[in-house]
């Protein structure tokens, strides 16, 4: 059984929390943080780096898990903006909704995020990984660099603006692309990443139903018929 | 009919008016460049030193001391960063700048005891080691932005703005993004990149207070944070970074460089740097944190004289970028190989210009080998070379900053007040806001 530690922020600081994770969560053994009356509050586990599981029991504020390196993140609640930005690697995990640039300017690891993400979900992303159970909301994926966004719900407007070499695939309706994003045909290779994907984010969907939308890389190199503002 | 040629030139529509039409309507793009606005505007050259006399007397030039010691981010940060002099070197990317450039930076600002800053693309692990103290950029692109080197930074800089290009982002040319740069920004090889504008995860003041506490949540509030701002709405911008927690303001006037930027954001874009010194001291002032959150100042910074000017209306360092350039060879007509002088005049009649007139860093073509990437120029800077010839400029600014505040008769160089200056136009008296020569008056004020 894992070793199970209870952080109560009713008595602890969010200072004294991160202090906690930073510097004190005991090696060695598998470790489970429990982070209790989280009650909206902002930067919750971020910096992390270590091995560890970490439960947010309830909704969390902003920047809940950035930076993360390792760390197995859970919140038990929706989340404010920009959970995980900048993660590294291992997982971080919304159980409900999560508010704009969820999980942006990613680096490695996985965001899944169970419900509904708002705009921006993915900006700037650089090799993570985002899944989302439901919608997204306008610009989401905007100048994503590397990795892939895997929306089950709908995509609102202008998405994949600026895309690099990130790969988005959707379940469901796009409202609109964004400047160089197109929609390419599903090969096999992209339903495996899809089939990979949903199963660690542990979600039941049909890969096969997605589409994929890719970089035109019409932008890549500054020339005046391109069309595009730069 | 007279064989005569009638030459009236059109104040409106002179011939760099005309040159600049042209070309626009030939290629259907913009014009880039690098360094920064070329333009005649108000700058430090425009006051003078009213230095000791009977009324108040000067000290020693060679026997007494005077300090030019500079602590910044005394405010939140349990390590703030200590300096022999207030001259920093401002962030410039590994990208535009070559790693031998980034190296001797480093290398002679550790020597001097003063600090280098990363820019837009991160931290390298050659800067690193050569600069002892090291000020981390946090851009809108976040390109090499890590945890790891966060936690490695004396300083973390959030860059909301650069004096040239205030409201707009970045720009490298494909021609600059070479193997490495792009590996470093997760990039492919030799695209045009550009940087957002705007941060990825935060927009507004209230955010910002946010974004602030989680650096500091994960550097454990070691560091200080610096907030650094184009100089627009100056008063206003540096009243919300205060509110938001900076430690340390940098305030980036329009006469700022850049590697490459949109020509028309460094000319017309942002005030000069005259200008918005005294709208920060007086928004730090307004809020009662004058001494307590540290500011920066930057924009056309040339000499020891410009600095002491800058320390005199109020700022606690300042920060120069294409100044650093200049010193290594920026603009020089020879770049030095094995003690001998090359002359690079060929290279830069190549890239359409000459000595004395070069603003191309964005072509990744630089005569002298500073902006560039290319392996066939950047070994035109060593890093011994470029570091003993920052080295010594940094040392002459600093002399010449004490040389001056002695003679103002101060024994530390954060004496200098607004009160040892005065202008010798109205437009200085009215931005610098000290009286113009000769007279009490201070437009506006008096
Ligand atoms: C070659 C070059 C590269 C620069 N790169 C950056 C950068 O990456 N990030 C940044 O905040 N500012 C950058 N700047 C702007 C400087 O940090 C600084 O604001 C400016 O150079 C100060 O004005 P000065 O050049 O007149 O001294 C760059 C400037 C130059 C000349
Ligand atoms: S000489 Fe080099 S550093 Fe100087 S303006 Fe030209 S390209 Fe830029």
């Amino acid at each position: 059984m894992d070793r199970v530690i209870p952080l109560d922020l009713a008595r602890l600081t969010v200072r004294e929390l991160n202090d906690f994770l930073h510097h004190r969560l005991p090696t060695g053994d598998a470790v489970r943080v429990e982070i209790l009356n989280p009650n909206g509050m902002h930067n919750l586990a971020v910096g992390l780096d270590a091995p560890a599981d970490i439960d947010i029991l309830g909704h969390a504020g902003y920047f809940i898990a950035g930076m993360n390196k390792r760390a197995n993140v859970t919140v038990h609640g929706n989340v404010g903006w920009s959970v995980a930005e900048n993660f590294m690697s291992g997982t971080v995990r919304v159980k409900g909704c999560a508010s704009e640039c969820a999980g942006a300017s990613g680096h490695g690891g996985l965001l899944v995020i169970e419900e509904d993400a708002s705009s921006r979900c993915g900006i700037s992303m650089k090799g993570s990984d985002i899944v989302v159970g439901g919608s997204v909301g306008h610009m989401s994926a905007f100048m994503a660099q590397a990795g892939t966004l895997v929306v089950c719900g709908d995509a609102g407007g202008s998405l994949g603006d600026s895309l690099y070499e990130a790969m988005i695939y959707v379940g469901g309706k796009i409202h609109s692309l964004g400047a160089d994003a197109q929609e390419e045909p599903m090969t096999a290779t992209d339903v495996a990443r899809v089939t990979d994907l949903l199963t660690r984010a542990g979600i039941t969907r049909d890969p096969k139903s997605f589409k994929r939308v890719a970089s035109k890389r019409s932008l890549y190199h500054w020339h005046a018929d391109a069309g595009q503002e730069y | 009919m007279s064989d005569q040629i009638h030459r009236e030139e059109s104040f409106t529509f002179d011939r760099h008016v005309l040159d600049y039409i042209q070309k626009a309507a030939e290629h259907g793009l913009y014009d880039i460049r690098g360094l920064g606005a070329k333009r005649r505007l108000p700058t430090f050259d425009d006051l003078v030193f009213l230095t000791a006399s009977a009324s108040r007397y000067p000290l020693e030039g060679y026997r007494e001391k005077c300090v030019s010691k500079t602590v910044l981010g005394t405010r939140f940060a349990k390590k703030p960063v200590e300096l022999e002099t207030p001259v920093t070197i401002a962030g410039m990317s590994f990208g535009a700048l070559s790693a031998n450039v980034k190296e001797a930076l480093g290398r002679a600002a550790t020597e001097i005891g003063t600090s280098t800053t990363t820019g837009d693309g991160g931290m390298t692990p050659e800067e690193r080691q050569s600069s002892k103290t090291l000020v981390y950029q946090c851009l809108p692109s976040r390109y090499g932005f890590n945890p790891d080197d966060l936690r490695k930074a004396n300083a973390i800089e959030l860059v909301i703005g650069q004096g040239a290009k205030p409201g707009g982002g970045g720009m490298l040319l494909g021609q600059k993004v070479s193997e490495r740069v792009a590996g470093m920004r997760t990039l492919p090889v030799g695209i045009d990149q550009r940087s957002a504008c705007r941060h990825p995860d935060w927009t507004g003041p209230d955010d910002l207070t946010i974004k602030i506490n989680e650096l500091r949540e994960i550097t454990d509030w070691q560091v200080p944070i610096y907030v650094k701002m184009g100089a627009t709405r100056v008063r206003e911008d540096v009243k919300l970074a205060v509110k938001a927690g900076a430690d340390v303001v940098v305030i980036d006037g329009m006469q700022g460089g850049t590697a490459a930027t949109q020509q028309c954001f460094i000319e017309h874009a942002g005030i000069p740097t005259l200008a918005a010194l005294p709208l920060a001291v007086q928004a730090l002032e307004e809020m009662d944190v004058f001494g307590t959150v540290q500011l920066i100042i930057s924009g056309g910074i040339r000499s020891g004289a410009d600095v002491a000017k800058a320390l005199a209306l109020g700022a606690d360092a300042v920060a120069i970028g294409q100044a650093v350039l200049m010193a290594l060879g920026c603009n020089s007509s020879t770049y030095s190989q094995a003690g001998e002088r090359i002359d690079a005049t060929d290279d830069y009649k190549k890239l359409g210009t000459a000595p004395g007139y070069c603003h191309h860093c964005h072509t990744g073509r630089c005569p002298v080998g500073i902006t560039t990437q290319a392996p066939d120029l950047e070994t035109r800077m060593t890093p011994e070379w470029g570091a003993k010839r920052l080295k010594n400029y940094l040392q002459v600014l600093t002399m010449e900053l004490t040389t001056l505040a002695r003679a103002c008769g101060k024994s530390n160089v954060h004496h200098l007040e607004r009160e040892d200056l005065v202008a010798l136009t109205i437009e200085a008296a009215a931005m610098a806001k000290v009286p113009l020569a000769g007279t009490n008056w201070i437009p506006g004020q008096t």
